[in-house]
């Protein structure tokens, strides 16, 4: 009988304060990137080809660190063991590849990428299972894949295919597109782009905004969290493949800094530690900034033992100007 | 007629009367969580083409119950059957397929994701959930992001999704515990449309006036167990209550609520003498500016509750920001005892004795800590003495507080494992330790029992005869002529209308908060 008087109308946000808040770090962080191009490019003595290559061989592995622990912090994790896993693929390809033609190196990556998958999984699987937190159980995992690789191999040794080493220090043809920034957009667009837009995708970020709206959606928590751990495995396989490509040699050592990198780059990248927010594209961007910046301080002959705390004191105040700024943006 | 429209299960119910054959039939259902019984055995049978409600005191065990029928959780022991058949729901998925759609307390969408996204998320189509939205008159932009988006909206969101599915029962667990009255009005309008269609409602809340007013039966919980099944329109308030509270509790609160009658007839003396009220005015605010609060003026006395009433977002949790301290005023002043009054931290009002109770009593509790910690935490930033805290005085303070509100000791190790109505408690049990001029209330009785709010009622009475001024704020317009001295409505940020309070009726009440002329609607 009494039905109700007018329709009501929810105020909402706009459309541009929306976007700038949804999408502004990663268009920033891009940004930062390009305006350290003129300065590093000031500094360098070489042309731009081969400077293009450094760079991107360079970054090559801490992109993939950064896109395998992106994905895990926006489900909500956090993987300590990104950088000894890497360690242990390196060493792991380098002492078989050796003696490989450069198909049986291709094929040999993919079981590789495949046992990363599991392992990743494992992980995931322990820390659901157990209800660990995932910082505990990944952790423990950073000493056991360490202790792997030490047993795969005691000292630097072994190589790869050189055909296998141009996927990440050759060129496309003549150009000045290096091969190893072709190799991260290939499996951004392979790997995350299919899930990003899909229900799987939608369900990482759900998971990471909040467990339990997202297990009223009727979304498998643990399985979405064990994919993820996933995702990371298949990221952090790529990344340690990438150091044997481009370093040619297995190091049990190698991989050591990666995890603490990757967590920088995830950072600066827009990702929010406490998950559900950010995407990939950040974290390769700022992959880029962190790898740029360690060049600029070498080239202007920084003793490399400050050079860290540039890099630390860069990380802090790109993530508080950003941090201030979101706050005008949402109030 | 309900025949014809009532579209049954797989399960033949064709000729079956509406008496014989249940839509849902639950036997015994029971669940333990370790030694505490959430739920000892639970009966609850809804018919097709019935609102029904489940009642009871807070951890009777009524959201269990419904996280049991959902699939949320499992079941101990006991049996569901829906439409005929017995059914496990395994998952809220699950129970969604079956024909079950629940509404829960809080909103099922995922805040990072935009309202597209989360609807994607849960396979929804976005064209019916817009259908159900305009029908019940409402639009929102689904490209926002959800964590963007007010409680209230969130529920109508969360409504439509589930009607969207158009399950035969629909369960609504206090839906209306978070929405201002107009959009309230649209459930209690979608409810009775689901009805008509021979469809079912299974509707959980504390407000009883709302299952008097629309419920064909209610199943009423006490203490894990189902209690009693009856007609509400038949029993009334007093026999749910009865019944809800057992016989000795409903003796009890009589008591109480003669106890909280005997003060709101005290308080019209306060009312007769308007020179002793401006007098000793503890609170006065002068064309207060802050965000939906639009030259806002009023003053409280000493022992003077003033209510404020008004529809959702209409400047009352900014003026509750602005005396706690969490708010810079744009303009306008606020005296405190005559002297000017700028908290610019909620430690400033504090220490000048202006304390909060928040509505969401999750904002204002330590959750992992003891009720002592929680009671005694607002004392600690005192530096009274230097050197350790006195324990004894502590101590002695905190059971004092924790007496006088009759909190449930039983989980006193962690606040979270209260129940939500001794959780409200605490937020109030730390002020009465620590001692306060001016208490803001902004909705104390939000998801609490009939009993406790009683006894909030009661205790707001007792502690205005002990002088304090309390500012009170509450979403259920029938507690405002049973608390308070007077009751100003406040829309579009100002004050509309101020009425006595036992004048203070619902009708009179909705019609200055929509912004009517009193005068004018009444005549």
């Amino acid at each position: 009988m009494s039905a109700p008087a007018a329709a009501i109308a929810f105020r909402g946000t706009a459309a541009w304060r929306r976007n700038l808040r949804l999408h502004g770090w990663t268009v920033a962080v891009w940004l930062v990137l390009l305006a350290l191009v003129p300065y590093w490019r000031s500094l360098s003595q070489q042309d731009l080809e081969f400077d293009l290559q450094a760079v991107a061989i360079d970054a090559l592995p801490l992109c993939f660190a950064a896109m395998a622990q992106a994905v895990i912090v926006i489900s909500g994790g956090i993987d300590l063991s990104i950088g000894s896993m890497m360690g242990v693929v390196n060493v792991l390809s380098a002492k078989h590849m050796i003696g490989m033609s450069f198909r049986e190196a291709l094929a040999f990556s993919l079981l590789i990428l495949v046992l990363t998958a599991l392992a990743g999984a494992f992980t995931g699987l322990i820390i659901t299972l157990s209800r660990i937190p995932d910082i505990v159980v990944t952790l423990g995992m950073l000493f056991v894949w360490q202790g792997v690789a030490l047993w795969i191999m005691e000292i630097p040794g072994g190589g790869a295919p050189l055909q296998y080493s141009d996927l990440a220090l050759g060129s496309v043809g003549s150009t000045l597109i290096p091969n190893a920034l072709v190799v991260v957009l290939v499996a951004f667009a392979l790997v995350w782009l299919p899930l990003r837009w899909l229900r799987p995708g939608l369900a990482i970020y759900a998971v990471g905004s909040n467990r339990t709206a997202a297990y009223l959606s009727g979304i498998g928590v643990a399985r979405t969290r064990v994919g993820a751990y996933m995702l990371g495995g298949v990221f952090t396989g790529l990344g340690g493949l990438a150091l044997t490509a481009s370093s040619g040699i297995g190091d049990p050592n190698a991989g050591v800094t990666y995890t603490l990198n990757s967590v920088a780059a995830v950072v600066l990248g827009g990702v929010a530690l406490v998950g559900g927010v950010g995407g990939l594209i950040g974290p390769i961007a700022a992959a880029l900034v962190l790898t740029m910046s360690k060049i600029i301080l070498l080239l202007r002959g920084t003793d490399p033992n400050y050079a860290n705390v540039y890099q630390g004191a860069l990380i802090i105040f790109v993530v508080v100007i950003g941090g201030l700024l979101a706050r005008k943006t949402r109030s | 007629m309900e025949g014809a429209v009532f579209r049954p299960l797989r399960v033949s119910c064709n000729g079956m009367s509406k008496q014989t054959a249940a839509l849902l039939e639950a036997r015994g259902v029971a669940k333990h969580y370790g030694p505490v019984a959430a739920l000892r055995a639970a009966d609850l049978s809804v018919a097709p083409g019935e609102i029904h409600a489940l009642l009871g005191a807070n951890g009777a065990g009524k959201s269990t119950l419904v996280k049991c029928l959902s699939g949320v959780i499992r079941p101990d022991t006991g049996t569901i059957s829906f439409g005929g058949r017995a059914v496990r729901a395994r998952s809220p998925m699950h129970a969604a397929r079956l024909g079950l759609a629940p509404v829960f307390q809080d909103p099922a969408l995922v805040p990072d994701l935009s309202v597209t996204q989360n609807l994607r998320l849960t396979g929804m189509p976005l064209g019916r959930v817009r259908a159900e939205l305009a029908a019940m008159e409402l639009s929102v932009n689904f490209n926002e992001q959800v964590g963007d988006l007010a409680l209230p909206v969130l529920r109508m969101l969360d409504l439509a999704r589930a009607l969207a599915r158009d399950p035969q029962l629909l369960i609504l667990d206090e839906i209306t515990a978070a929405l201002p009255s107009d959009l309230a009005e649209r459930v209690f309008a979608v409810m009775r449309e689901r009805r008509e269609k021979g469809r079912s409602v299974l509707f959980i809340t504390h407000r009883l006036a709302e299952v008097i007013a629309i419920c064909d039966r209610a199943t009423i919980l006490r203490d894990g167990r189902d209690v009693g099944t009856m007609v509400p329109r038949e029993g009334g308030e007093a026999r749910i209550v009865e019944i809800m509270l057992g016989p000795e509790a409903a003796r009890a609160e009589a008591r109480a609520a003669e106890l909280s009658e005997d003060d709101v007839a005290v308080a019209p003396d306060a009312r007769e003498r308007p020179d002793a009220v401006a007098a000793d005015a503890v609170l006065e605010l002068d064309g207060l500016r802050a965000g939906n609060v639009q030259e806002l003026s009023l003053r409280i006395a000493a022992g003077e509750v003033v209510g404020v009433a008004a529809l959702e977002g209409q400047g009352q949790d900014e003026l509750f920001e602005v005396l706690a301290g969490e708010r810079k005023p744009e303009s306008g002043e606020v005296r405190l005892r005559g002297k000017p009054f700028r908290a610019r931290h909620p430690y400033d009002a504090i220490r000048k004795g202006v304390v909060l109770v928040p509505p969401d009593r999750l904002l204002a509790l330590l959750p992992q800590r003891s009720v002592r910690e929680n009671v005694a935490a607002p004392h600690y930033s005192t530096p009274l003495r230097w050197g350790p805290i006195n324990m004894r005085d502590e101590g002695r303070r905190v059971r004092h507080a924790v007496d006088a509100l009759q909190i449930d000791m039983r989980a006193a190790r962690q606040v979270r494992r209260l129940s939500g109505g001794n959780q409200q408690k605490v937020t109030i049990a730390r002020w009465l330790a620590s001692g306060f001029t001016t208490l803001l209330c902004n909705d104390p009785t939000r998801g609490v029992d009939v009993g406790t709010k009683r006894q909030v009622y009661t205790l707001l009475r007792e502690l205005a005869a002990d002088g304090a001024a309390i500012l009170f704020f509450s979403s259920e317009l029938a507690e405002f002529p049973l608390v308070c001295d007077r009751v100003l409505t406040v829309y579009g940020g100002r004050v509309t209308a101020e009425l006595p309070g036992p004048a203070a009726d619902e009708a009179s009440l909705l019609q200055a908060m929509h912004g009517l002329d009193l005068e004018e609607a009444v005549a």
